[in-house]
């Protein structure tokens, strides 16, 4: 009896490390279908979800205007200091007084990519890029002012 | 009592497994007795990766902190944000659109998966196989993208806000869900021939790290732990909430109570997964995918408790609110915690080498239980 099961045993796991290596076998065999991404090689055809989240960026149009009232509210959304804005105070020919943005500084270093600016942004005037390859030689590159020199608001938009 | 490094008295050997070792998954520092190769006794020390997240909560408002939640247990950071803004929504007492919650369970369940697959690539790479993580990796990185192209982030997603969801669907994803599943169903029989049948990995897993169920209740594991040992502890089944009441799935339990049992809880649990995700596919509710909201969340005065199941097992979040924007105390009842403080009564008198299997059976993730 003991002999018996011995021998069971004994064919039950040949035959449990066949049906494995039949596996094996198979993609032995079949080794075309490739799943994996040859990264650095295919950087041109490397086609990254449109709501992927990189960095922010502040859209400017072909006039370089942006839609950025200088409202803060990104900078009270994010949860870690990212977004600084720094505002300024536009005279119109009237006379009139008005708040506009002066600098958009964001720390990229500080960014965990949550979106929280985007979904508060009433004016829908920062958006987040697919830019991953963020990597630099020196930290304070990673700070950078998003607003282009030059750029003022659109015309409209309050 | 912290032993010492080198001999006891009575001539045991203390010895230090981690914090960098690779079979711990992170910073696990375990300080073994050892008589022999028999373990005596097991010690955890935790403390390398605590960042203090429950103390960083209380500086950030309700709608900032749920983004923190995601480092936490990062393999099911949707069921923590989950869980969090259903504690927020308790509050606020805000209705979440039916839209929004086919959507988040939908995407909980997806996170089930995506967990449960690292899960048994990790461990089977614990015991030696190489290959099986890559086999897992293949369906892994399916589920990855779809998260990618609806959430906009592979791993820590912040996608539930409270109210519901941050964005709607994207138009792609029930097709590649449907993909998914179809993918998913031809290659799961891989999964048997290379790993579950094959004797040597059922020769070191079978009668090894025994949890009865007493033991297993009074040492609070909950998941697949607690399940493995025939502890009914399903949030899902037991407290329902969005729409797990109304889909049909069954809550897998299993007596072995061993490594083994443990491992075939998790291979059935993503079967029950791909269930509730082809129940839902297709009936996704029209509607809004976000409740309105104001634009300061206040909780009022008082205290709140939501609990999900996570791809570990039971996850409370407890807010106690003072009536402002922020927190007055966030605390996080982590499964990963209580789970794993019941390895040292499983390992305890197995040789040495079995502990990394039973190690493994636990499914730890150590920013989980550091916090």
């Amino acid at each position: 009896m003991f002999l018996k099961d011995y021998i069971t045993d004994i064919y039950k796991g040949v035959k449990s490390l066949l049906i494995g290596m039949r596996r094996t076998g198979y993609y032995f065999t079949h080794h075309k279908e490739i799943i994996t991404q040859q990264y650095p090689d295919n950087r041109e055809e490397l086609n990254l979800p449109t709501r992927f989240r990189g960095e922010v960026i502040l859209l400017h149009d072909e006039n370089n205007e942006h839609a950025c009232t200088g409202c803060t509210a990104c900078e009270l959304a994010c949860p870690n200091g990212t977004i600084k804005i720094i505002t300024k105070f536009d005279v119109s020919p009237e006379g009139k007084k008005k708040k506009a943005l002066d600098t958009f500084i964001y720390h990229l270093e500080l960014c965990t990519m949550c979106n929280l600016c985007v979904v508060a942004c009433p004016t829908d005037a920062i958006v987040m890029a697919q830019n991953f390859e963020h990597s630099v030689y020196d930290r304070s590159k990673l700070t950078k002012k998003l607003n282009k020199p030059g750029s003022k608001i659109r015309e409209g938009i309050e | 009592m912290i032993e010492e490094i080198g001999t006891t008295a009575e001539g045991d050997l203390v010895i230090n497994i981690g914090p960098q070792h690779p079979a711990t998954h992170g910073v696990l520092h375990l300080v073994v007795t050892l008589n022999g190769e028999t373990i005596k006794k097991i010690e955890p020390h935790l403390g390398y990766i605590h960042r203090s997240i429950e103390k960083m909560c209380e500086s950030l408002s309700y709608r900032q902190f749920i983004y923190v939640t995601s480092r936490m247990d990062y393999l099911s950071s949707h069921i923590n944000n989950h869980a969090c803004a259903m504690c927020v929504e308790k509050g606020l007492q805000i209705e979440v659109p039916p839209r929004a919650q086919v959507i988040r369970v939908l995407m909980d369940e997806l996170t089930r998966i995506a967990s449960h697959e690292l899960w048994w690539g990790a461990m089977a790479m614990d015991l030696g196989a190489f290959t099986p993580f890559f086999h897992a990796f293949r369906e892994r990185e399916t589920i990855n993208d779809i998260m990618e192209e609806t959430c906009g982030a592979r791993l820590t997603m912040n996608y539930m806000v409270p109210g519901g969801v941050m964005a709607d669907l994207h138009p792609n994803f029930q097709k590649r869900v449907k993909d998914f599943i179809a993918l998913y169903k031809s290659k799961i029989s891989e999964y048997d021939e290379l790993v579950t049948g094959n004797i040597i990995f059922q020769g070191r897993m079978k009668d090894v790290g025994f949890l009865s169920k007493e033991d297993a209740i009074s040492y609070g594991c909950t998941g697949p732990i607690a399940r493995g040992s025939g502890v009914s502890c399903d949030i899902r089944k037991l407290y329902p909430y969005e729409v797990y009441g109304q889909v049909e799935f069954d809550e897998v339990l299993e007596t072995r109570c061993d490594s083994f049992g443990r491992y075939l809880i998790r291979l059935r649990e993503m079967q029950q997964s791909i269930r509730i995700i082809e129940q839902l596919i297709d009936n996704i509710p029209g509607g809004d995918f976000q409740a309105k909201t104001k634009a300061v969340l206040k909780l009022p005065k008082g205290e709140f408790y939501a609990r999900a199941e996570t791809a570990r097992g039971e996850l409370g979040v407890y807010i106690i609110s003072e009536g402002g924007t922020t927190p007055y105390r966030i605390k996080f009842r982590s499964p990963g915690f209580s789970n794993l403080s019941a390895l040292d009564h499983m390992a305890r008198g197995g040789k040495i080498g079995d502990l990394v299997a039973t190690m493994g059976t636990l499914d730890l993730v150590i920013p989980d239980i550091d916090r």
